[in-house]
């Protein structure tokens, strides 16, 4: 409907224009017949040539280009999916060895640690021991030094109780009897001392 | 209308009685085809994966056609890429060479187009008849119309099946000459309204300059299109 409408609005205006004209130059340079088949002659040979260097050279280059470019595109694509996929494996490996490394690193502390509270708790032990032993030894000399200094003190008071008995009275005296005194006596301190 | 005069360059042709001498038209077809030719030579020559400026107008030009084609026509119209290609790229140069201040528009000689559509027109009719056979007369006989009606229906079919060659060369040449007078006209009036009022029409020339490029590109859009459109009526019998 349209079209048509546009066809009778372009014959029409074909009809003005040729009218219009027609007194200026004596119609429309279209209509001359005059250069007619001389137009056709030259629009077949120049569209042929054309068309026949386009077809058989031109446009085959440029489909070949553009398959080209497509398929290396895709190609391309394919390499980049490729090394993406390696890189992703090699970073798989690389931080399942940074793991590894990590678990090992922690086992040798770990390890060490033992290792050296063993050493210490074995020379503790040692220390500990050999200071029991000297403890019990000094404390065994000790208490012999204890049970020993009675007697002697014992001893010291009763020689000089005799001393002194003979310097006051100016004889002597049975020396057993003041060692019973004496020890008598250092009963009753300790029994004293203890209470 | 002296931009439309045809004149003889050179000296007189005769092949037997008839005149094919060469004249400013087939100047300008020379050139077009030339300019067409060498842009895309050179478009095609390098093979670089990023292309440069020409290879890339090459092949924008490419895929442009190619997807008017496969859009309108589909995948069987295939084989006459070339034709159309040749065909959208020789109206759209003839146009733009047209739109250079003292050139000749090839396009505004109505027997220029008329040629070209009556050439689409046979061309398109026998390979309807070669794929088709009789059965291509199908075409004037739409589905799903009341059989009251059909007689009526056929002849407007066959009237504008008919018609196709004249629709689309006067479109082209029309288009082409009424833009290019109109121009003529504004620039007319520029010369007669002198520095006073002639601003007016000078502004206006220079909006209907681009305009006119305008029209210059789609009309050959359009020619290039119908073709494809009478291309895909002859390949798949859709009616």
């Amino acid at each position: 409907m349209l079209k048509k409408i546009v066809i009778l609005l372009f014959v029409t205006c074909f009809a003005c224009f040729n009218t219009v004209f027609a007194a200026e130059s004596g119609g429309m340079p279209q209509l001359n017949p005059e250069f007619w088949i001389s137009q056709i002659f030259w629009l077949i040979i120049t569209f042929g040539i054309l068309f026949i260097v386009l077809t058989k050279v031109i446009l085959p280059k440029i489909s070949d280009n553009l398959e080209t470019r497509k398929s290396q595109i895709l190609e391309n694509i394919e390499t980049a999916d490729k090394q993406k996929e390696e890189s992703q494996k090699k970073i798989d490996e690389y931080e399942k060895i940074i793991l590894d490394s990590k678990l090992k690193a922690k086992s040798y502390f770990n390890e060490a640690r033992e290792k050296i509270l063993d050493d210490i708790n074995k020379k503790r032990a040692a220390l500990e021991k050999d200071l029991d032993e000297e403890i019990n030894e000094v404390e065994k000399e000790l208490s012999d030094l204890k049970n020993k200094s009675g007697e002697k003190i014992n001893k010291i008071a009763a020689e000089t109780s005799a001393e002194l008995i003979k310097e006051l009275i100016g004889e002597e005296v049975n020396s057993s009897s003041i060692v019973a005194i004496v020890e008598d006596q250092s009963k009753i301190n300790r029994e004293r001392k203890d209470v | 209308m002296y931009q439309f005069n045809v004149y003889r360059i050179g000296p007189e042709i005769k092949l037997g009685s008839v005149d094919i001498s060469f004249t400013n038209a087939s100047l300008f077809m020379v050139i077009s085809s030339l300019a067409i030719l060498i842009i895309f030579n050179l478009g095609a020559k390098k093979k670089t994966l990023i292309p440069d400026k020409l290879q890339l107008l090459s092949e924008l030009s490419y895929s442009f056609v190619a997807k008017m084609i496969s859009d309108t026509a589909g995948s069987k119209a295939k084989p006459y890429f070339s034709f159309i290609f040749s065909l959208f790229m020789f109206v759209l140069f003839c146009n733009m060479f047209g739109m250079i201040p003292y050139a000749f528009t090839v396009t505004s000689h109505i027997i220029v187009t008329f040629v070209l559509a009556a050439f689409i027109f046979i061309g398109v009719t026998i390979i309807g008849f070669m794929k088709h056979g009789l059965g291509y007369l199908k075409l004037f006989v739409p589905s799903g119309v009341p059989m009251v009606l059909l007689p009526l229906i056929v002849v407007i079919e066959i009237i504008s099946y008919l018609s196709r060659p004249i629709s689309l060369s006067v479109r082209l040449f029309a288009n082409m000459m009424a833009g290019h007078t109109m121009m003529k006209v504004f620039g007319g009036f520029v010369i007669s309204l002198g520095i006073v009022g002639g601003w007016l029409p000078l502004s206006f020339s220079v909006a209907l300059t681009g305009l006119e490029i305008l029209v210059a590109f789609l009309q050959a859009y359009v020619f290039a299109i119908l073709t494809c459109i009478y291309l895909n009526d002859a390949l798949n019998l859709h009616h």
